[in-house]
């Protein structure tokens, strides 16, 4: 980084010139200064972005700018950093590309942070007005490509309309239920001046997110909560964005009412209280499972019925009245039939509830379903080789449960969802609707950059972690220290054990030639540690913690392990593979 | 059945597209949809005939109210209403035939407005039950050419459905 004394010079020289010319041209500034000028106003401190020819006047802006900018390795990692980001911070990231394939490669990032509601302002550079339209060099759609995909999308046409457009974006993005905006900039209006005047009032009229809920709708909940016997929370993504998690937990204490969440809901309620079922669905826990399909209510916070939790929709949770809580009245009986729906902001209706709640009756429920919990629980047999599950427990055990945990996408995923005890918000940060490989190496970065001090792990397999590992440059070039645990089995494992399980152990090309992770680490500037016994677990994981580098350790795990109980795809919840 | 769900929007350039969009990923059926601009020169309006049970308008409903640039969605449906069509229709007319075919405009009410050496063209306004009546009686002169707008449609009364009120759910039940 000897760089960064000779560019602080350049810089220092430059911001002379930029002084003069300021105070030649009075108040006005370019759109990107705007631009950024806006961000920072709107309380905006990191972008993750990189440049190309129509980004360029943003990134002359950026020169001097006091905002905080990470350069990765390809848009698709800057997306997800920025989706990472908001996830653990809460506040919303921001990712920065140049117009075509800068633009088209967020895509899959902005989708993911749709798909799982994240609060994300996409800025892309675009081709000058003048050549809009004319299949210009690097010009693509980009606001008609993502229009499935986003919240809302801006093409701006006029500098003057810039800083309005930046506030109504990052409103847009971060109240209501979460999402994806972007801001596509022509180069025009990007360089072209105008007078900076912050906004002050949005305007828009089609945009009234509902956050307290209809008190007749409650009241009924309310009364649908003290008749039930056996309840049961399903808890999702929305109690964590809403930051609903001590609600939750005083609720469901006060009704003796077992929490099982989502994927994304994990960490929103401790999963060492002993109400906690952990994860429910395809991959759920045989007691959250039963759970759902013996329970007479079934009480979703912030949830989405999606077809991994549900499976067959018809059986289920059939015994159940179903209370929706959701600030999406769109997800109100989208997937299946809801008896009592409350739409507003989870955090505000559970405190609602809690005014007029009374202790629960759910005792016998509790005492079963406790039982269940004992007699059931997630297993794998140890053998005298690395196990996977071992791996995530051992990382749970000397982080206490406190790390930020990415992961990618697949076994490995699913294990950490298992294993490791998650107790915070936001300490979970995976990519759960669209089911992003290469997300975790990213978002990773995003996670560190966002809570400088913590300790943050991305759980990764060896297929997932190659689709975005130059990231492992922008971690070393920031020095930021993630460890990137790498359960390497040398198989798609996931795709691996759908071929063992349904198609007739025909492992039809999901078997995977992998580099040689240590000298890929070490190539890159990281550390790389390769473990292959259960012996070396341990000091392995404790030598990545105490490292201030980042560090990649390659697990050279069972390799045909599957992971348990798994509902067939479409099946009944109650009825699981094991 | 088929409800008529007049959209109000901001005139925002791409509208047509979300609007559009969204209803064939979502795999909503459009019967007819028109669009064009109010009273207030920042707001369109969309009339969208749609056709499918109360769940599914439900969603229609609740989706198109995720769009930021929708501002108000009234079924009209639900309430008395009026709506309109205008058809332009190009028909063969032989000389033998004109008399016939003018009667026959006289009748419906419809105008001609353009007049060739082996055609009339037509314009009729009316609801759908008119228009397709008025269709089906040139038919056996030969229709060559025939343009619809797609329905638009205004709430019988003092009532209106272009003033803005907050959100509610129950637009659509």
């Amino acid at each position: 980084m000897q760089s960064n004394v000779t560019k602080k010079v350049l810089r220092s020289r430059k911001g002379n010139v930029r002084k003069r010319k300021k105070e030649t041209s009075e108040a006005q500034l370019s759109g990107a200064e705007i631009l950024l000028r806006s961000l920072v106003d709107e309380g905006v401190e990191t972008i993750f972005g990189y440049p190309g020819g129509q980004a360029l006047p943003i990134y002359d802006a950026l020169y001097d700018s006091k905002i905080n900018h990470i350069l990765c390795r390809h848009e698709q990692g800057a997306a997800h950093a920025a989706d990472g980001y908001a996830r653990a911070t809460g506040r919303p990231g921001v990712c920065l590309a140049t117009s075509g394939p800068g633009a088209t490669n967020l895509v899959t990032g902005i989708a993911n942070a749709f798909m799982d509601s994240v609060p994300m302002v996409a800025i892309t550079g675009q081709v000058p007005q003048s050549l809009l339209g004319r299949d210009s060099f690097q010009e693509a759609d980009i606001t008609g490509i993502t229009l499935p995909i986003t919240k809302h999308s801006y093409l701006v046409r006029d500098t003057s309309e810039l800083a309005q457009t930046v506030k109504e974006a990052i409103y847009i993005a971060t109240t209501g239920r979460p999402g994806p905006v972007l801001i596509d900039l022509p180069k025009d209006v990007s360089s072209s001046l105008a007078e900076y005047r912050r906004a002050d009032k949005m305007n828009l009229p089609g945009y009234r997110p509902v956050l307290d809920a209809d008190p007749v709708q409650v009241q009924e909940a309310a009364r649908a909560i003290i008749q039930s016997r056996r309840p049961v929370i399903y808890a999702g993504g929305g109690v964590v964005i809403s930051g609903a998690h001590e609600e939750l937990l005083r609720i469901a204490e006060l009704l003796m009412a077992p929490v099982c969440n989502t994927l994304l809901g994990l960490g929103g309620f401790p999963g060492d209280h002993p109400l906690s079922l952990g994860m429910v669905g395809m991959h759920g826990t045989k007691y959250a499972n039963f759970a759902i399909s013996e329970c007479d209510l079934l009480i979703a916070v912030g949830a989405r019925f999606d077809d991994r939790v549900t499976g067959n929709v018809e059986t289920f949770a059939p015994e159940a009245r179903i209370i929706h809580i959701d600030i999406d009245p769109a997800e109100i009986g989208k997937n299946v039939r809801v008896d009592i729906p409350v739409v507003g902001d989870v955090k505000r209706v559970l405190g609602q509830l809690l005014e007029i709640l009374k202790p629960g009756l759910a005792e016998a429920w509790r005492d079963k379903i406790l039982a269940w919990k004992k007699e059931y629980p997630l297993t794998y047999c140890e053998k005298d080789c690395l196990k996977p599950q071992a791996i995530i427990r051992e990382i749970c055990r000397q982080t206490e449960g406190k790390a930020r945990i990415t992961t990618e996408v697949g076994q490995h995923q699913m294990w950490t969802a298992h294993y490791y005890t998650f107790t915070k918000p936001r300490s979970f940060i995976t990519s759960g609707g669209l089911g992003t490989m290469g997300y975790g190496l990213p978002a990773a970065i995003g996670v560190q950059v966002g809570c400088p001090d913590e300790l943050v792990f991305d759980i990764a397999g060896d297929g997932s972690i190659q689709m975005n590992i130059q990231e492992l440059c922008t971690a070393v070039n920031y020095e930021l220290p993630v460890n990137v645990a790498i359960l390497n089995n040398g198989y798609l494992g996931m795709v691996r054990q759908w071929q063992e399980f349904f198609y007739n152990r025909r492992y039809s090309h999901s078997e995977l030639l992998n580099p040689d992770f240590i000298k890929l680490a070490e190539a890159y500037g990281a550390e790389g540690i390769r473990v292959k016994r259960p012996a070396e677990l341990a000091p392995a994981i404790e030598q990545a913690i105490n490292s201030s580098k980042p560090v990649m350790l390659d697990f050279i795990v069972d390799r045909e392990e599957n992971v348990l109980p798994m509902v067939p795809p479409g099946g009944a919840l109650n009825k699981m593979l094991e | 059945m088929k409800h008529t769900l007049s959209v109000m929007v901001e005139n925002n350039p791409g509208v047509l597209a979300r609007v559009a969009g969204l209803f064939s990923r979502r795999g909503f059926n459009i019967d007819s949809l028109a669009v064009g601009r109010t009273e207030n020169p920042r707001v369109s309006r969309m009339t969208i005939v749609v056709e499918g049970d109360d769940t599914t308008l439900e969603q229609v409903n609740k989706q198109l109210h995720k769009l930021v640039d929708v501002i108000k969605i009234s079924d009209l449906t639900k309430d008395a209403y009026v709506d309109r069509e205008l058809v332009m229709i190009k028909v063969f007319a032989e000389p033998s035939e004109r008399a016939e075919i003018m009667q026959l405009v006289d009748i419906f009410r419809a105008r001609i407005v353009d007049v060739g050496p082996k055609t009339l063209t037509i314009e009729v306004t009316g609801n759908e039950g008119k228009i397709d009546a008025f269709e089906l009686s040139l038919r056996s002169f030969g229709i060559k050419e025939l343009v619809r707008t797609g329905k638009i449609a205004m709430l019988r009364g003092y009532k209106t459905s272009t003033k803005n009120n907050n959100y509610k759910e129950e637009e659509v039940s």
